[in-house]
């Protein structure tokens, strides 16, 4: 990196050497023979679950255009094996470990965080408050914000630790969900999950996905997702780590320019391994072709209307 | 597993719906075996459609090239289809668990189905080296789609071909087949790809008969690094049925252990 260029954010009192880390779900061990992990921000292995579960049926995932749908359902070898092999596979790296959390209940996710949050090289929890992949039609605890609070509230009382609670991008007003969360004490809000979707092969007439809906991931998504951050920066102090559809490192920009102080990548990982490097790269040649020296000059830059319109006159 | 950007030496349509590729591969240092897959990237523009990369299986592997055989019939093979020679293409791998063959093995059954043949090409290519006898039963929709047959007479000892257009690709019919061979010789190991009908037939008499066996199967992967848990499969190990990745755990595994149902 270039001397004096300052990469490195803070992440509700977390800092993290740059930007960039995987999505949940869409990173783990067999990329290691690939890419380097000391080289990312942090290290987001896949949501855990308190008991070892299957997951969804086939098919899982398809592709459309643009992205791709998955419902994985989060086959998971339960907290047991997370806390005795997963665990310690990522302490090799330097990069800090955020461990994803999923559940079935506000109680589970108490005592998971608790359990989890004990551990050491745990640097942060991740609150998957919004898979769409689960029971309910799609239906997740991020859906409310009276649950969303009521949800934090119970999991910051077991921890002092960054909580981080990754909304879902399938509400009406992502705003109350997000200050919700902010006045629960989360520490930071990860924009957004997938947003749900369907597709139907025309010629058998079934739908793509054997669980009939999954998460739409992928570039097609993205427009709404830096919607979803600029909305919530307007209205959160806290900051945010967006999610949805970022594949190089301008995607990456544009949603810092709308809010997020990091992002999240998961389906770029997938067509290309190297993808979350050669975005810390990209970002990193942007700073220096606009001269400028700190990261958090990017954050919220976006210039509306009136602010440029001033600019100009 | 790498990512390698191999040059196209040749890609040309072989029948209606198939293409061969062969690619450059004297850069790969690791070992490639039979039953392995290499995950390829369909398009070098620079586009979101097709977005994800397209799993396949190794169709030959030579000194220095590697050659695919593969079924244009969707957005992904149709930008394979356009690669010209000279061309870079970028293909992650090789990637999965192969098939194994004993030493001990003197006769062995190949059983694929449609773009199937293509993956046991590859072994039949290995056992042929080992000077293994083998006995390959081929079954497509119809005789153009039995494109391999040729390199398949090269390598085996006999080659039946079955197909709809005949009327002769039915699993009774099959399954006599099979049963022929495996009364006229001492079958020790079978091997199949390309179709769930067939491979539960293939798994049934195997068991029957004490043969072991091994299936290529081939469920739809959307990272294939065994991140995503997207190509799961349930097999059946000491009584307990386990969801597992075909791109991490398989593609290949023991016939017996498959859940086909």
């Amino acid at each position: 990196m270039k001397k004096g260029l300052k990469m490195a954010v803070d992440i509700g009192g977390m800092t993290i050497a740059n930007p960039v880390m995987p999505a949940s779900g869409a990173f783990g061990e067999g990329m290691d023979k690939l890419i380097d992990f000391n080289l990312l921000g942090a290290l987001v292995p896949k949501s855990i679950t308190k008991y070892p579960q299957r997951g969804n049926r086939n098919p899982r995932a398809c592709e459309t255009q643009g992205g791709m749908i998955n419902s994985i359902g989060i086959q998971s070898k339960g907290i047991d094996h997370y806390l005795q092999e997963t665990i310690p596979y990522y302490e090799q790296y330097c990069a800090p470990l955020i461990s994803s959390i999923s559940a079935e209940s506000i109680d589970e996710f108490v005592e998971m965080s608790n359990i989890i949050a004990s551990v050491p090289s745990v640097v942060a929890l991740e609150l998957n408050i919004s898979c769409p992949n689960l029971k309910n039609n799609g239906q997740a605890f991020g859906m409310s914000d009276a649950i969303t609070y009521q949800l934090v509230d119970r999991v910051r009382e077991t921890t002092d630790k960054p909580i981080l609670v990754k909304l879902t991008p399938n509400v009406t007003d992502i705003q109350s969900i997000a200050l919700a969360a902010e006045r629960a004490g989360a520490d930071s809000l990860v924009v957004a999950n997938t947003p749900l979707a369907m597709a139907i092969d025309i010629h058998s007439r079934r739908p793509k996905i054997g669980n009939v809906m999954g998460g739409l991931s992928g570039p097609a998504i993205k427009p709404i997702i830096v919607r979803q951050i600029y909305q919530v920066h307007e209205v959160s102090r806290l900051p945010i780590i967006g999610c949805g559809g970022v594949m190089t490192a301008n995607d990456a920009i544009e949603m810092m320019l709308a809010g997020a102080s990091a992002v999240q990548v998961g389906t770029a990982n997938f067509v290309s391994p190297t993808a979350m490097i050669d975005i810390i790269q990209g970002i990193q040649t942007y700073m220096e072709e606009h001269q400028l020296y700190h990261i958090d000059k990017l954050i919220g830059g976006v210039m509306v209307r009136n602010q440029w319109e001033k600019d100009y006159i | 597993m790498k990512d390698y950007h191999l040059t196209v030496l040749s890609n040309r349509q072989v029948s209606d719906r198939y293409w061969h590729m062969i690619v450059d591969s004297s850069v790969v240092e690791e070992r490639i075996e039979p039953g392995q897959f290499f995950n390829i990237k369909p398009t070098n523009h620079e586009t979101y459609y097709p977005l994800l990369r397209r799993p396949f299986s190794i169709y030959l592997i030579n000194e220095d090239t590697l050659e695919f055989l593969y079924k244009v019939d969707g957005p992904g093979t149709r930008q394979l289809a356009r690669y010209k020679p000279g061309e870079k293409i970028n293909l992650l791998g090789p990637a999965g668990v192969p098939f194994t063959m004993s030493k001990d093995c003197n006769k062995v059954l190949l059983l694929a189905r449609g773009v199937g043949i293509a993956t046991l090409a590859a072994l039949a290519q290995k056992a042929a080296r080992m000077n293994i006898e083998i006995y390959a039963i081929l079954s497509a929709r119809k005789q153009d789609d039995l494109l391999a047959t040729k390199t398949m007479e090269k390598y085996c000892t006999n080659v039946y071909c079955v197909t709809e257009e005949d009327g002769t690709s039915d699993v009774e019919h099959v399954r006599e087949m099979i049963r022929d061979l495996m009364e006229t010789y001492p079958i020790h190991a079978a091997y199949t790809c390309g179709s769930r009908r067939l491979s539960m037939l293939l798994q049934k008499m195997s068991k029957g008969n004490g043969i072991t066996g091994q299936v290529a199967l081939e469920e739809y992967m959307a990272c294939g690094m065994g991140v995503c848990y997207s190509c799961v499969c349930d097999v059946k190990r000491h009584g307990v049925t386990q969801t597992v990745k075909s791109c991490e755990d398989g593609p290949v595994f023991p016939l017996e252990e498959v859940v086909f149902e």
